[in-house]
């Protein structure tokens, strides 16, 4: 089934959709512009701000269902933005629907959290400043109707993971970790950019309804060539090889910044320009899919190996949210059958990682900000919620019958497997490492003997940070199945980005299914035979040469050191002694030469009155001479 | 006739030249210069003779008003100079060089 064509303004909510984005904006304006005054009152305003947007998304999402399935895409005009390019609009369909749901839901989860987690910080207005901010940039990317305002949206979002990552500059490490993320998200861009130039010249559009129209009859390399260069652009955003290396830096931010940027925001930006652009630029056979599918496999295997490495609790869980996009990334180069499990599996990635993150916020917090999973340790029983949740979040991750993740992977599976045997395998294998991973940070925190450092307390978080954990659990645990029972998100979304004629069967215990299971048993097992039943030694071992691989995020920052940084500290070098000594040399040579040969002519200027008469009287002579020779004048 | 004037005047002329270049006394210079510009006159009133009108004597009275305002000014800079610096050597007054 094709997607449905995008019909005009029905009014009521849709068309006041804007203010989805608008009030998260005037949140941001209020809390950054408003200043000290706004110290009072500034965490609360900020919420209500994304709950008021959260709002309108659910009765806009009420509206949409209101519809008959194929009049479910809405084209909203909003102003001329830059004449005879493009035209700021709103496009509400269903997966742009589903987006602002899951960016407003979650995200306002998060920002009530971090009412409890950053109530010690002095900061905190400006903090929930910037979380608007995020929030709001984020819906404009995924609501906008063309790729210039969705461009306005992916650089807003870029700015704002900038300041969040950064949001404790006094921290050399947190200042240079944002900048990292800044400049390889600038690599990223760079490609989207491109990409936009090409669509607007081969279309002579930028608005998604006419693009994807007339991209049929695009020629196959100009196809490609967007195809790849909007992935660039994904790769960057969603943290994909090779643009992977700024993740695990970025858990220099607070804990809900990390939560957001892993679950409602950002990292998910990726998949749904793919998504969004699929029917036209990667429907599923072509180069550009497979390259889509390929970085997929890459990445979700690179993040699951990092994973397994990880003592810092947050970067295991980076690790994991690499490796989960990796699986969205596979889904979405599987053309229509993929692009539902990909989002589905995107929703509830959204709920079971920011649970994981809130979880491992809410441990640091009884622990003194401490991440070091190995200085945790038999934690269950001193924050039982957490425990719970978090123990909930976990099976959702690792693919446990029933819950969450269990459905959207594998539907991934299964769909890769039916595309391409070899992926499919080795998106079986990333499952089975997630299992080993996500287990060995649920046992080294919560279960063995107290690794903890002197006069640390734990204790439970504040109701403020345990209900929204509480209901991202609730999330984790049911959504994978309401929407992929009934195949019920496929039919949902295939107005908006097509999908397969004949639905895919759903089979509880297939053994595709099973093998998947009993890898992630396997790895569970060997996770509890290293963490679970031996002692967890307090320091890091030296570990094998796979370890350290896998310690060092598989030798990506060197190999970006190598290949660009150094490279790039040559070129400089090259152009400042270029400078220094070829345009600097030329201009002040001359200088000197001229500077020279006027110190030597002036020494004519002797001072003495007999040498001057001297030159007058040979002057006149020759002069005289002249007139001789030559004759009368 | 004519040409034992022309002849004397060359030969005070090139007297005058002469003590110019080689003298180092102001004074002597300055008389020097005198004889270089009266050796002129004493050429213009010949030719004048020579010619039998009237311009080289007229010329001649012009120069000498010019000489009279020359020493003048020039005898006034070597006083204020030997006052200054003891000297009335042209050598010694060689600061503006270079």
């Amino acid at each position: 089934m094709e997607p449905a064509e995008i019909l005009s303004n029905p009014g009521g909510v849709i068309g006041v959709g804007w203010l989805m984005i608008a009030l998260p904006l005037l949140g941001a304006a209020v809390l950054l512009l408003g200043g000290r005054r706004t110290n009072k009152f500034g965490h609360y305003f900020g919420v209500l701000m994304v709950l008021a947007s959260f709002v309108v998304a659910v009765l806009a999402f009420v509206q949409i269902l209101g519809f008959a399935p194929g009049e479910r895409r809405r084209g909203v005009s909003l102003y001329e933005f830059i004449p005879g390019v493009a035209d700021m609009g709103l496009l509400i369909d269903p997966l742009s629907i589903s987006f602002a749901l899951l960016i407003t839901g979650v995200g306002a989860l998060i920002h009530i959290y971090s009412i409890g987690y950053m109530s010690h910080d002095l900061d905190r207005r400006r903090f929930f400043g910037y979380l608007n901010l995020f929030v709001a940039a984020m819906l404009l990317l995924v609501l906008a109707d063309n790729y210039v305002a969705l461009f306005v949206g992916w650089e807003g979002v870029g700015l704002a993971s900038y300041l969040l990552i950064g949001f404790w500059q006094f921290k050399p490490t947190a200042a240079t970790a944002a900048k990292k993320a800044f400049v390889v998200n600038r690599v990223g861009d760079f490609g989207l950019l491109i990409a936009i130039f090409i669509i607007f010249t081969s279309f002579g559009s930028v608005a998604f309804g006419e693009v994807f129209a007339k991209a049929g009859g695009a020629s196959e390399g100009t196809l490609t060539a967007i195809g790849l260069l909007l992935l660039l652009g994904a790769c960057g955003k969603s943290a994909q090889l090779p643009l992977q290396s700024w993740l695990l830096d970025a858990m220099e931010g607070p804990t809900p910044v990390s939560a957001l940027i892993h679950a409602a925001t950002m990292v998910t930006a990726g998949v749904y320009l793919v998504v969004r652009s699929g029917a036209a630029f990667f429907p599923g056979d072509g180069t550009a899919s497979l390259v889509v599918t390929i970085v997929g496999v890459a990445t979700l295997l690179a993040g699951a190996i990092i994973g397994t490495a990880k003592d810092d609790i947050k970067k295991a869980l980076a690790g994991s949210t690499m490796s989960q996009i990796g699986y969205m990334m596979l889904a979405a180069g599987l053309g229509p059958v993929g692009y539902a499990f990909a989002i589905a599996h995107l929703i509830t990635h959204g709920f079971f990682k920011a649970n994981l993150f809130l979880g491992a916020g809410s441990v640091m917090h009884g622990m003194n900000d401490q991440v070091d999973m190995r200085k945790y340790g038999g934690l269950r029983t001193f924050m039982p919620i957490t425990f719970y949740t978090f123990v909930i979040g976990y099976l959702a991750i690792i693919g446990f019958p029933l819950l969450s993740g269990y459905f959207t992977k594998d539907g991934i599976i299964e769909t890769a497997m039916e595309h391409n045997a070899i992926l499919g395998w080795l998106a079986v294998v990333g499952a089975g490492i997630t299992g080993f991973y996500m287990s060995r940070v649920v046992f080294m925190t919560f279960f063995g003997e107290r690794r903890w450092d002197e006069g640390v307390k734990p204790h439970e978080s504040p109701a403020v940070m345990t209900w929204p954990l509480i209901l991202l659990a609730i999330g984790s645990a049911g959504l994978g199945a309401f929407l992929i029972m009934g195949n019920r998100f496929m039919i949902f979304l295939g107005p908006a980005v097509g999908r397969p004629d004949e639905l895919p069967a759903f089979h509880a215990f297939a053994p595709v299914g099973l093998a998947t299971l009993a890898l992630v048993a396997v790895g569970a097992g060997y996770a509890w035979l290293k963490y679970g039943r031996q002692q967890v030694p307090v320091l890091a071992p030296r570990g094998s040469f796979l370890t350290t691989f896998a310690r060092r995020d598989l030798y990506g920052d060197a190999l970006n050191e190598a290949l660009f940084m150094r490279p790039g500290q040559w070129l400089t070098r090259l152009a400042v002694w270029f400078d220094n000594r070829g345009v600097d040399g030329l201009v002040n040579g001359l200088a000197a030469t001229i500077g020279g040969s006027s110190g030597r002519l002036r020494r004519i200027q002797t001072g003495y009155v007999r040498s001057y008469a001297l030159s007058i009287f040979v002057g006149a002579a020759i002069l005289a001479g002249a007139w001789f020779v030559v004759g009368t004048l | 006739m004519t040409t034992h004037y022309l002849v004397l005047s060359a030969l005070l002329f090139a007297i005058g030249g002469i003590g110019v270049l080689t003298r180092r006394n102001a004074i002597v210079v300055f008389m020097c210069v005198e004889l270089m510009l009266n050796a002129c006159n004493l050429a213009f009133v010949t030719f004048a003779r020579q010619h039998g009108n009237i311009e080289g004597q007229v010329i001649a009275f012009f120069v000498m008003i010019v000489a009279a305002a020359e020493v003048v000014v020039g005898l006034a800079i070597i006083v204020t100079i030997f006052r200054t610096r003891r000297s009335a050597s042209v050598d010694d007054a060689s600061l503006l060089k270079h």
